[in-house]
């Protein structure tokens, strides 16, 4: 379970609070206007964003201050491969931080790239793939990552919509095999619905606790409607 | 492959190849352009090296300022390029040892006492001018400051050159009370103040200045070296001023008996007969028949002039605000 | 976002180690040659002479180099045209040139016998002269005016091809354009140029010795030398040079308010198009861009000129001092890397503009007096020829740091914003992430420090002069026992030597840099 403790965040004029848990296994959307701290909630259960007070806990363990030391993989915006490497290096990555890879790793890395449908796309740049190929490399190395936590913030935003429904899909296949606990932040409602079974919904500094997706969308709180915009 | 190899050995800190041979090590300070492929170091090295077993190293640089810094623990053995115009202030550090030496038989203009600082050569500060192009070269320092302020001249900075102090030095040395008078004459036809020597000869021969301040006997360079024998020195009813080149032994040396046979080595015939040409300037201690070809020929200034090594540091400092003033203007 | 507080220990350590070298070497020489000295020292009339002079001169210096570089940068910025990469390339040479060998090509051209007073003979016009606060002026131009195209380019480039469509679909003319976008850029860029070359000629010494024309035109830097070489004053020496850090120190302050010119290594490739063009434009662009090249590189052509006749004639030792400069070279230009990327990590992790002002010290320190520092200090211990060139390199380093850092912190600021998250989350530390993530993004920015580092460090003549001994030389004191031993046409060909070698280095190392870079 994951627990969002009292959180409370302040920046300028800038505040986020947020107090809520997330069962192990659901699959949360982040949903909300822009610039209400969708993204900060992601970065500060990454531990990316420092929070003025209040804590994230793991199944009732007190998250590392390390970001790569939680049980957390993360997929950016943008950003999430290094030009400079390799599609194998960058999915390697995931299992190596230093890159020192054994030929075992090598076979993981190989069949990671499989699993999302880059087979023998491992020696290309990432200048080399479309945006697509470029998410599931992304999604490769969340595989051999193996975190409990899978954080989306917005990954596929730049795909046109079929492409995105692919993304989708194949992050929906990934999770019921590894049954992690999903947060993704989107700004299409419709996202939530495809893949998601609970909202969190980001609005007037506050992150609210978590709501069933039909629920929200059959009776949706005066902030949603507004975002909704019916 | 060489130099490689000895750069490889600065930078590893090993001494150089001298101590792995076993010779005793002379130290000898100079000046920068001693050390050089066509300075007068590499023959001095060369001759002496030949009788004395040892290696002599040249420590090139600037020699006083180095000199003031390492004081008592220096590990200079004998220091060479020094002139007078600069001694009252080495003599005044107490680091140097008389030399012991008979100069009697010295050929300066002047006669030679001093029994610290030994003169291995001499020459005269003048003005060299290119004689196809001034052909009523001056005849006097006067004549000099009368030239048409379109004749450009360049000398050197008194702080950083000792030529440069030797012409404020003959400037006093001529004008006395009414140096400032004649630099006020002279100072528009300065083309420019140059940090050395170097720079100021290099204008000249490019064509830059008309003139530059050097020695009496820079001409025999073009003479001798390149047969070219449109270069002239002016020479001055009022005299010139003498500039002696001066070698000095370290009181503590812990080479005694090589810094001597050096200090010796230097009025010896072999050097003396090598130094005109390669520090282009009149040996002090060789009769003038045994003067290369071109020196001889050489015209002299009638008159030396010269202060005491007192008297030019005592004038040095007023001397140089005179000029200071005149040339801010 | 993204405060880290991981493996800040190796990065920290390493960064503080770097700051410490660059104090020590700056600040720590200057305590050294302080105490060395007897009494306190006093600054006389023309000390205060100089210390005006050295402001007026930077200040003009500056003002006239930025205000030839803007019609420059703007018609570089608005034409393309073939070779006009090639071109930004040579127009940047005159920065990384050795001052020696600058000047020998400015006197060639603006000489009394040089290119233009033989020109203006075929008139009957009297020669000009080259020597005096203009000569001192000419040369900082000469040196700078690249430096301030470039900037100023880059603050052209940097304005978006959007507001250009837009201004040309609202039907604005050259006036409406330079009124609405190239006026608030200029006013948001020229402050940083101006302080920057303002700076950088703050510490003048060579140019002022060579074309000063005298001792009306001394600077704090020659002021420092000559209180050494004349009058061995150690105390007002380090006034001096105590004087020439308060006024960096008094410019880094104004500096923290101005927007300062950022990234030196970018690309400037690209031209921006626009649709305000008139036959008038194109004939005032054409001659900013003609005189602005022949200005900047008739006395690179001089040098060669003069120096080809003789440049394979040159004697052994010629060659054995370029070896050893460019070794010399080398080693420093690693040195820098390795003292700036430190200090830049260090900068970058804390947001902290006082490390990288720290890193800026040596720009305002005096090379003679770090010199004569590290003499006092080593010669107790070590034999100073041994020092010689390793001395060198280090000073070298310490020099060049300024530039380096330009062009080192900002690109990895970038890195980190974009990727630092990234790498965090994977765990991707110290040697990891320096070999996996800083090296290959910074190849960039690192090729053209390593160059400029290098280049800076071939022409230098810096420290050698204490702790050289005979064998020693590097290829500009070389040089100047050329010029002693009455061999001009030696020298002008070692000076050939020198600048080929100069921009040939620089050359390799931003080439280095940019192939095979992924974007």
């Amino acid at each position: 379970m994951l627990t969002v403790d009292n959180m409370r965040i302040k920046m300028g004029d800038f505040s986020l609070a947020g107090d809520f848990k997330i069962a192990s296994g659901a699959r949360v959307a982040v949903l909300g206007p822009s610039g209400a701290g969708k993204s900060t909630l992601l970065a500060a259960i990454a531990g990316f964003q420092p929070m003025d007070s209040g804590s994230i806990r793991w199944n009732d363990t007190a998250m590392p201050k390390d970001p790569a030391a939680r049980p957390i993989s993360m997929v950016f915006q943008d950003n999430n491969l290094f030009p400079h490497l390799t599609v194998a290096q960058n999915v390697g990555l995931g299992l190596r931080p230093n890159l020192r890879l054994s030929s075992d790793d090598h076979a993981r890395v190989e069949s990671a790239l499989t699993r999302v449908g880059l087979e023998g796309m491992g020696e290309r740049k990432p200048a080399q793939l479309s945006g697509g190929q470029i998410a599931r490399v992304a999604l490769a190395r969340v595989l051999l990552r193996d975190r409990p936590v899978l954080l989306l913030d917005e990954p596929f935003g730049a795909l046109g919509p079929a492409l995105k429904a692919e993304m989708l899909e194949l992050v929906r296949t990934l999770l019921d095999e590894t049954g992690a606990t999903l947060l993704m932040v989107s700004h299409d409602p419709e996202d939530a619905r495809v893949l998601c079974d609970q909202v969190v919904l980001v609005a007037d500094g506050q992150a609210h606790t978590p709501v069933a997706t039909d629920e929200m969308f059959a009776s949706p709180p005066e902030v949603m409607r507004e975002y909704l915009g019916r | 492959m060489k130099t490689a190899l000895s750069f490889v050995a600065g930078l590893a800190l090993t001494t150089t190849a001298a101590m792995a041979a076993d010779k005793p090590v002379l130290q000898v300070y100079a000046p920068d352009y001693f050390a050089s492929e066509w300075g007068p170091g590499p023959s001095i090295e060369a001759g002496f090296e030949a009788q004395c077993g040892c290696d002599l190293e040249f420590v090139t640089g600037d020699v006083m300022p180095r000199l003031m810094l390492e004081g008592e623990r220096t590990e200079a053995d004998v220091v060479i390029g020094l002139n007078t115009d600069v001694t009252a202030r080495a003599r005044a550090s107490g680091l140097f040892a008389p030399h012991g030496l008979d100069v009697s038989g010295l050929t300066l203009p002047v006669d030679w006492t001093d029994d610290v600082f030994v003169p291995f050569d001499y020459s005269y500060t003048a003005f060299i001018y290119d004689n196809t192009k001034i052909t009523d070269a001056p005849t006097s320092f006067d004549a000099l400051l009368a030239m048409p302020d379109d004749t450009k001249i360049v000398i050197q900075d008194p702080r950083s050159s000792i030529s440069g102090l030797a012409l404020l030095l003959w400037v006093k040395s001529v004008y006395g009370d009414k140096a400032s008078e004649a630099w006020a004459k002279l100072n528009p036809k300065i083309l420019t103040v140059t940090k050395g020597w170097s720079e100021a000869y290099g204008m000249f021969t490019d064509g830059e200045a008309d003139m530059v301040l050097s020695y009496v006997t820079s001409p025999a360079y073009h003479i001798i070296a390149e047969e070219d024998l449109t270069k002239s020195a002016a020479i001055f009813d009022e005299g010139h001023y003498l500039f002696v080149d001066l070698v000095g032994k370290i009181a503590n040396t812990d080479q005694p008996e090589l810094a001597d046979a050096f200090m010796a080595y230097v009025l010896s015939e072999e050097f003396q007969s090598g130094i005109a040409t390669t520090n282009w300037s009149f040996p002090s201690k060789l009769a003038t028949d045994k003067l290369p070809e071109g020196f001889a020929s050489l015209p002299v200034p009638a008159k030396a002039l010269v202060f005491s090594e007192e008297e030019a540091e005592a004038i040095r400092k007023p001397a140089l605000d005179e000029w200071l003033a005149a040339a801010s203007k | 976002m993204a405060r880290r507080s991981v493996q800040i220990s190796s990065t920290t350590i390493l960064g503080v180690l770097a700051l410490g070298v660059v104090v020590c070497l700056t600040l720590g020489t200057l305590v050294a040659v302080a105490m060395r000295a007897e009494g306190a020292g006093r600054l006389g009339p023309a000390d205060w002479a100089a210390i005006r002079f050295t402001l007026w001169q930077a200040a003009a210096s500056a003002t006239l180099s930025i205000l030839l570089a803007i019609p420059v940068a703007r018609a570089l910025a608005r034409r393309s045209f073939p070779g006009r990469s090639v071109l930004i390339t040579l127009l940047g040479a005159p920065f990384i040139l050795p001052v020696i060998v600058a000047i020998l090509g400015l006197i060639a051209v603006f000489g009394r016998t040089g290119l233009i007073s033989q020109i203006l003979g075929l008139f009957g016009i009297e020669p000009i002269s080259v020597y005096g606060y203009h000569g001192v002026i000419l040369a900082h131009v000469f040196f700078n005016l690249p430096l301030a195209t470039r900037l100023i380019l880059q603050g052209w480039l940097a304005i978006p091809s959007e507001r250009f469509r837009l201004a040309a679909s609202l039907g604005m003319g050259p006036s409406d354009i330079a009124r609405t976008l190239e006026r608030p850029m200029l006013r948001e860029v020229v402050p940083g140029a101006f302080l920057v070359i303002f700076l950088i000629c703050l510490t003048s010494f060579a140019v002022a010795l060579a074309l000063g024309g005298g001792p009306k035109a001394t600077t704090v830097e020659l002021a420092i030398y000559e209180a050494f070489r004349f009058d061995f004053d150690l105390a007002r020496a380090s006034l001096l040079a105590l004087v020439q850090f308060g006024l960096g120190a008094a410019l880094a302050l104004i500096a923290l308010r101005v927007a300062m010119p950022s990234d030196m290594g970018a690309g400037l490739d690209r031209a921006v198009t626009r649709w305000d063009d008139r036959p008038a434009l194109l004939v005032q662009d054409i001659a900013a861009i003609t005189l602005a090249t022949l200005f900047l590189l008739l006395p690179l052509g001089m040098v060669v000129l003069d120096g080809l006749p003789r440049l394979l004639h040159l004697p052994d030792v010629v060659f054995g001092a370029a070896l050893r400069s460019v070794i010399v070279a080398l080693v420093s230009a690693a040195l820098t890397l390795a003292l700036s990327l430190p200090i830049a990590a260090l900068a970058v992790r804390h947001n902290s503009r006082v490390v990288e002002a720290l890193g800026y010290l040596t720009i305002a320190a005096s090379p003679l007096v770090i010199g004569t520092g590290l003499f006092i200090i080593t010669f107790p211990f070590v034999k100073p020829s041994d020092l010689a060139l390793p001395i060198t390199a280090v000073v070298n380093a310490a020099l060049s740091l300024p530039f380096t850092l330009r062009a080192l912190v900002p690109a990895l600021a970038a890195v980190e914003r974009d990727f630092g998250p990234l790498a965090d989350g994977l765990g991707m530390t110290g040697w990891t992430r320096l070999r996996h993530l800083w090296l290959p993004r910074l190849r960039r920015p690192m090729g053209f420090a390593l160059g400029l580092a290098a280049a800076l460090s071939m022409g230098d003549l810096g420290v050698i002069a204490l702790f050289a001994d005979g064998d020693n030389a590097t290829l500009p004191l070389q040089l100047f026992r050329l010029m002693a031993a009455y061999r001009m046409e030696d020298a002008a060909a070692a000076a050939l030597l020198l600048l080929t070698l100069s921009l040939g280095l620089f050359w390799l190392f931003d080439k280095g840099g940019r192939v095979n870079a992924d974007r």
